[in-house]
């Protein structure tokens, strides 16, 4: 850990409001109805301070431990995408002008944002759009240039949940990359505080000019003690050996079939997850033929649009559509990208309303590789 | 002088047959939009608004309501000669209605308790969906329908475009607006899974589970959630209930609720 700061509660405090003097508009944890979402938080008062969720398939339950720990919870339905990525976005205005039309593009007016209490594998998940919308011929400018402006404030997990995978992935529970300042919460007897390293120079600069001392030993010690229990208490596995070619292999597997029985085709899984990127574009016009416009707006494998072109449908069965699912998200992603869609949050698997499990998905798969048995009788 | 107003504009009908009227005053509800679209089409013929009563032919025929007597039969395929394009409207329209309650049981016996004079009534033994007799061009769900839904396809029709209108589960419109999902965080009953969305997942929005009012969404797969539901506490009797409500005899939930029958 180089230059390790240790940050009290009044100091993240100044944290925000320093945040909030450099005009960003700062989103956090905050307690709704029931839920954690990220919403415009102004104080640590807005944080959900004593809080724990637990989090198994298909169900999410939020209560209050009592403690004063503000990151005590794991992960929220949505993710920061709904900043990056906001579910609908016009594109584009078009007006009749006598025999032509002329195009106004939609400005982007949206603000900076300072994301507070963004978890490891959440940055891996940013780091996988980032590369998606800034490579090849189709770079998506408006996400580019809200994350241009974007401050992270990244918070090391204590207490993952049970659907957390994040090991096997290699992206958590440590913050990694793609922070300005990563936290992690101690709470000690009496004392609670967090240890602070910056990851940027404008994560430096902000430290500083709130006045952060520095951390000792001992509490970087007791952060390096979080990080590693909140690791060993990670117990969901996804066998990642081969998984690319496995998938590829085994796109006749039985359990496409098993699974399309359970599955709802409802799109839960895609609406969650922090890489899913999918969206369709509608047009639209006034009664008149005047104006019209075009709206981006987020969409799903799952969706019988999706699939839909010219002739036909190529993927009208459920099974056709869980498999497009898994076998983008965790084959042809590296294939595409370089990298696994995956990152191990495991929110597809909360949010599945009956509960349908990736990782135990590709078990099923894995023990009853059609590759392996094809020297076999079938 | 109504007739150079409406020169060239489309003419457009609103029929109704066994409904509550709820979806066609959709259309005089969307007040804002209202006079523009009575500027943009000819209303020929929309006897709840109007007294003017034009004879078609029509370009668009709106209609409302289940079909459930041999009248309504010969009357529909009358208004389906009439019109270019035919639009259904709402639940009784696309799926029979709520009153479709009445096709799992015997017709003549709820006659005979309700008229004192039998003979007279002329039924169809099921309150059946307007597709069931004529080809409909579009089936525009919900019960009722969304207003906005209803001016999407007028508009679209003006305009010779692709209506945006998604038979995708209520979930996905949950989701964009960032509802809490009930069936996960609460433990609570929601159709909304296998329904269409539409409605803008109004029960979701208040905490309330989804009670199907678009019928069921593109890939329904009911058998999976009503499993879900018996885990959550749900009994088989409960669950039929759920399925039988304004789209009982949508497909989907017809085959669900007749299989969670004891
Ligand atoms: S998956 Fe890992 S990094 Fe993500 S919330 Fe769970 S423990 Fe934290
Ligand atoms: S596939 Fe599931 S576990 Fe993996 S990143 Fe997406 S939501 Fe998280
Ligand atoms: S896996 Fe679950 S969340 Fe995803 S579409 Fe199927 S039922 Fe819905
Ligand atoms: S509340 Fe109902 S409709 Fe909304 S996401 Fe959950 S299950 Fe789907």
């Amino acid at each position: 850990m180089n230059n390790p700061f240790r940050l009290t509660i009044e100091g993240l405090e100044r944290v925000i409001m320093s945040l909030q003097q450099k005009g960003y508009d700062v989103i956090g944890p905050r307690y709704s109805d029931g839920v954690i979402v990220y919403d415009r938080i102004h104080s640590i008062d807005d944080l959900p301070a004593g809080f724990v969720d637990e989090l198994t398939p298909g169900m999410y339950r939020l209560t209050k431990s009592g403690n004063r720990q503000f990151f005590g919870y794991t992960l929220p339905p949505q993710s920061w995408k709904r900043f990056l990525y906001p579910p609908c976005r016009e594109l584009f205005t078009l007006r009749k002008d006598g025999r032509s039309f002329g195009l106004t593009p939609k400005e982007d007016r949206s603000p900076a944002y300072a994301f507070v209490g963004v978890r490891a594998c959440e940055l891996s998940a940013i780091s996988i759009q980032d590369r998606v919308f800034s490579s090849g011929d189709y770079r998506d400018e408006a996400y580019l240039s809200v994350r241009r402006r974007n401050f992270i404030i990244a918070v090391n997990c204590s207490q993952p949940a049970e659907t957390c995978f994040c090991t096997s992935m290699g992206t958590g529970p440590k913050a990694g990359a793609g922070f300005d300042i990563v936290l992690t919460e101690i709470i000690n007897g009496e004392s609670h505080y967090f240890v602070a390293e910056a990851g940027s120079d404008a994560g430096t600069s902000l430290m500083e000019g709130i006045g952060a001392g520095g951390a000792d030993e001992s509490d970087v010690g007791a952060a390096d003690e979080t990080i590693r229990k909140a690791s060993a208490a990670v117990t969901r596995i996804m066998d990642t050996s081969d998984l690319p070619e496995l998938l590829a292999e085994n796109t006749d597997h039985p359990q496409w079939d098993d699974v399309a029985k359970r599955c709802l085709t409802c799109g839960n899984c895609t609406m969650v997850c922090p890489t899913c990127f999918c969206s369709t574009v509608e047009d639209r016009t006034d009664l008149a033929g005047r104006i019209a416009g075009r709206t981006r707006t987020w969409d799903s494998c799952f969706t019988m649009d999706f699939a839909r072109v010219s002739g036909g449908n190529f993927r009208i069965s459920g099974k056709s559509r869980y498999r497009q699912w898994l076998t983008h998200k965790l084959s042809s992603w590296v294939e595409q990208f370089g990298v696994s869609g995956c990152v191990g949050c495991g929110r597809c698997i909360t949010w599945c309303p009956v509960g349908i499990d990736l990782t135990a998905e590709v078990g099923a798969i894995k023990r009853g590789s059609t590759k392996q048995e094809s020297g076999g009788s079938r | 002088m109504p007739q150079r107003r409406n020169a060239g504009k489309p003419k457009v009908a609103v029929f109704k047959f066994a409904s509550c009227d709820g979806c066609q005053l959709s259309l005089l509800d969307a007040e804002e939009e209202l006079l523009d679209v009575a500027g943009a089409i000819n209303i020929a013929f929309f006897p709840e608004a109007s007294r003017r009563m034009l004879r078609g032919p029509y370009d668009i025929g709106i209609v409302e309501g289940s079909i459930t007597t041999p009248h309504d039969v010969e009357h529909i395929r009358a208004i389906r000669k009439s019109c270019g394009a035919l639009i259904t409207i709402g639940a009784c329209a696309t799926a029979g209605g709520i009153q479709a309650l009445r096709n799992w049981k015997d017709i003549r016996n709820f006659v005979h308790v309700v008229y004192a004079s039998p003979e007279y009534i002329s039924t169809l033994d099921r309150s059946l969906p307007v597709g069931s007799f004529v080809h409909v061009d579009f089936e525009l769900r919900g019960c009722p329908i969304n207003k906005f839904q209803l001016l999407e396809i007028i508009n679209a029709f003006l305009n010779k475009r692709k209506p945006n209108i998604h038979t995708y589960s209520v979930c996905m419109e949950c989701k964009i607006k960032g509802n809490n999902c009930i069936m996960v965080a609460r433990g609570e009953p929601c159709l909304g899974p296998v329904t269409q969305s539409g409605c803008g997942a109004i029960c979701p929005s208040f905490n309330r589970g989804c009670y199907g009012c678009f019928g069921p969404m593109e890939s329904p797969n009911a058998p999976a959630l009503s499993a879900r539901l018996h885990e959550l506490g749900q009994t088989k009797h409960d669950i039929k209930l759920a399925f039988r409500t304004f789209n009982a005899y949508a497909d989907a939930f017809r085959k669900e609720s007749e299989s969670n029958e004891q």
